[in-house]
C-alpha cells in the first residue's frame, strides 16, 4: 500500500502542492495558482449537517404526501402530488424522461439525506459507519444528480405558462419542498468529509 | 514552500480521487496501488479522460440536433394539436411580453447547452495542441461547466409539471415529445463529458512548455 503524504494537498484541478495545515473554523483555503478550494471547514460542520439532514427528512415526506399543484381551468380540476409528472411520462411511453426526472428529483435527494444520516448518527455515538468511503463516494454521485434547485425554477415557469389560461394552486407539499430545498443544500455546504476522516483517524 | 511550484505529478505524489488523501506513489506506477485511507484505486489523472471526454462530447452534439428540431411537446386542446419545440417556447414567451421568463428559457435550453459544448470542445483542442494559454482561465471556463451544466434541465422539468397538471380529457391535455428524450439525452451527456474531463492535464501541458 502507498505510504499517505498527509502534510501536503494537491489541488483537484491544477496539481498543485501545498502545506495548507489545519484550517479554522469557518475558513476555506484556496488554491494559489488556479483558486480551487482545497478545503472548505465550515463552522460547527457535523452537528449542524445532522441537524439539517434530520429536518430534510421531514420535510421531504411531507413534499410527497400531499397534494403539489392543484390546477383549475373551467370548474374542471386536477389534483397533482409530485410524482404525478414522473408516473404521467412513464404512461405516455417516456420513460427515459420519467427516469430521469425521478432520479434528479427524488432518488438523488432520498439518497442524499439516507447516506448523511448513514455517515453521521454513528459518527455521533462514536461508532466508526460501516462502508463508510462506499457511502461518501455514493454520496458524491448523489450530489451531482441531485436537481431541486432546478425543479424550482421548472415550477415557477410552469406555474406562469398556465396562469394565462387557469388557476394554479399551490399546496403543502409545494412550500415543504421549497423548503426542503434551502435545507438540504445547507445540510450539504456544511458538511465536511475531511472532519469525518480526521476523527476516525484521531481515535485510531 | 519553495519559489518553484511543485505538483503532486513532479514530486512523485498522486491524490485520491475519492478522498483527496495524497500518496507517494514510485516512478508514477500506480497500476494495481489502492488509496490507504479509503480503499479506492489510485491514479495520477482520471482515467482515460480524454478519449472518454471527446467521445461525449461529441455523442451531446449529435442529440443536440434533434434536441432542438424535433417538438419538445404536444398540446392538444379542443381537437386542434400543437407540436412546441424549445424555441418556440422561448418565442411564445416574447409574443406574450413576457421577457424574464423568455430570458430564462433561453438561457436554460439553448443557450447553457451550446456554450457548455462549446467550451468542452474547445478545452479538448487547446489540450490536444498542447497549448500553454492561460490555464488559469480555461480551468475556470472548466469550473463553470461543471457548475451550470444542471440547469438546463429546467426545461424537462417545466414539461413534467406542465404533463401533470394539464389532462382535462377534451379540453386540454399535454404529451412530452420525442424532443424531449433528445434534450434529456444532452444535459446528461454534457453532465458526464464535464466529469470524465481531467482539468489537470490543462496544467500539465503548460507546465512542460514552461520547464
Amino acid at each position: 500500500m502507498p505510504a499517505a503524504v498527509s502534510h501536503l494537498v494537491a489541488c483537484e484541478c491544477c496539481d498543485l502542492l501545498h502545506r495548507i495545515g489545519v484550517v479554522p473554523e469557518g475558513h476555506t483555503a484556496k488554491c494559489r495558482r488556479c483558486g480551487d478550494v482545497l478545503r472548505r471547514r465550515p463552522r460547527n460542520g457535523a452537528e449542524r449537517t445532522l441537524a439539517l439532514t434530520i429536518a430534510s427528512l421531514v420535510l421531504f415526506i411531507v413534499a410527497n404526501s400531499f397534494s403539489f399543484l392543484a390546477f383549475d381551468m373551467r370548474g374542471l380540476t386536477t389534483q397533482t402530488t409530485l410524482l404525478t409528472g414522473v408516473v404521467d411520462l412513464w404512461k405516455q411511453g417516456k420513460q427515459e424522461i420519467a427516469a430521469l426526472v425521478f432520479l434528479t428529483i427524488e432518488l438523488a435527494p432520498v439518497a442524499q439525506i439516507g447516506l448523511l444520516l448513514w455517515v453521521l448518527v454513528p459518527l455521533r455515538v462514536d461508532r466508526v459507519p460501516w462502508q463508510l468511503p462506499r457511502a461518501f463516494r455514493l454520496l458524491r454521485h448523489a450530489q451531482t444528480w441531485s436537481m431541486l434547485e432546478v425543479f424550482m425554477i421548472g415550477i415557477l415557469v410552469a406555474i406562469v405558462k398556465l396562469l394565462a389560461m387557469a388557476t394554479v394552486v399551490p399546496g403543502v407539499a409545494l412550500w415543504s419542498f421549497v423548503i426542503l430545498m434551502l435545507v438540504l443544500s445547507g445540510a450539504v455546504a456544511s458538511f465536511d468529509p475531511e472532519e469525518v476522516w480526521e476523527k476516525l483517524e484521531a481515535e485510531r | 514552500m519553495s519559489a518553484r511550484e511543485v505538483t503532486a505529478l513532479e514530486a512523485s505524489c498522486a491524490s485520491c480521487h475519492d478522498c483527496g488523501l495524497l500518496t507517494r506513489v514510485h516512478r508514477g506506477e500506480t497500476h494495481g496501488l489502492h488509496c490507504p485511507r479509503c480503499g479506492a484505486a489510485i491514479h495520477l489523472r482520471k482515467p482515460r479522460s480524454l478519449e472518454r471526454t471527446w467521445a461525449l462530447s461529441i455523442a451531446a452534439a449529435i442529440c443536440y440536433l434533434p434536441a432542438n428540431l424535433f417538438p419538445v411537446m404536444t398540446v392538444t386542446s379542443l381537437g386542434k394539436t400543437q407540436a412546441d419545440t424549445i424555441m418556440s417556447g422561448v418565442i411564445y414567451f416574447v409574443e406574450h411580453g413576457d421577457w424574464p421568463l423568455a430570458v430564462v428559457i433561453f438561457t436554460a435550453s439553448v443557450f447553457v447547452p451550446l456554450m457548455k459544448l462549446g467550451i468542452l470542445f474547445f478545452l479538448l483542442i487547446s489540450v490536444w495542441r498542447r497549448s500553454s494559454w492561460r490555464p488559469v482561465e480555461r480551468t475556470r471556463l472548466y469550473r463553470l461547466t461543471e457548475a451550470i451544466g444542471r440547469w438546463s434541465m429546467v426545461d424537462i422539468f417545466v414539461i413534467t409539471i406542465l404533463v401533470a397538471l394539464v389532462r382535462l380529457g377534451n379540453l386540454a391535455t399535454i404529451e412530452a415529445s420525442a424532443g424531449a428524450v433528445f434534450f434529456g439525452a444532452v444535459v446528461v451527456i454534457t453532465i458526464l463529458a464535464a466529469e470524465s474531463f481531467d482539468p489537470r492535464i490543462i496544467w500539465d501541458r503548460s507546465d512542460e512548455v514552461g520547464r
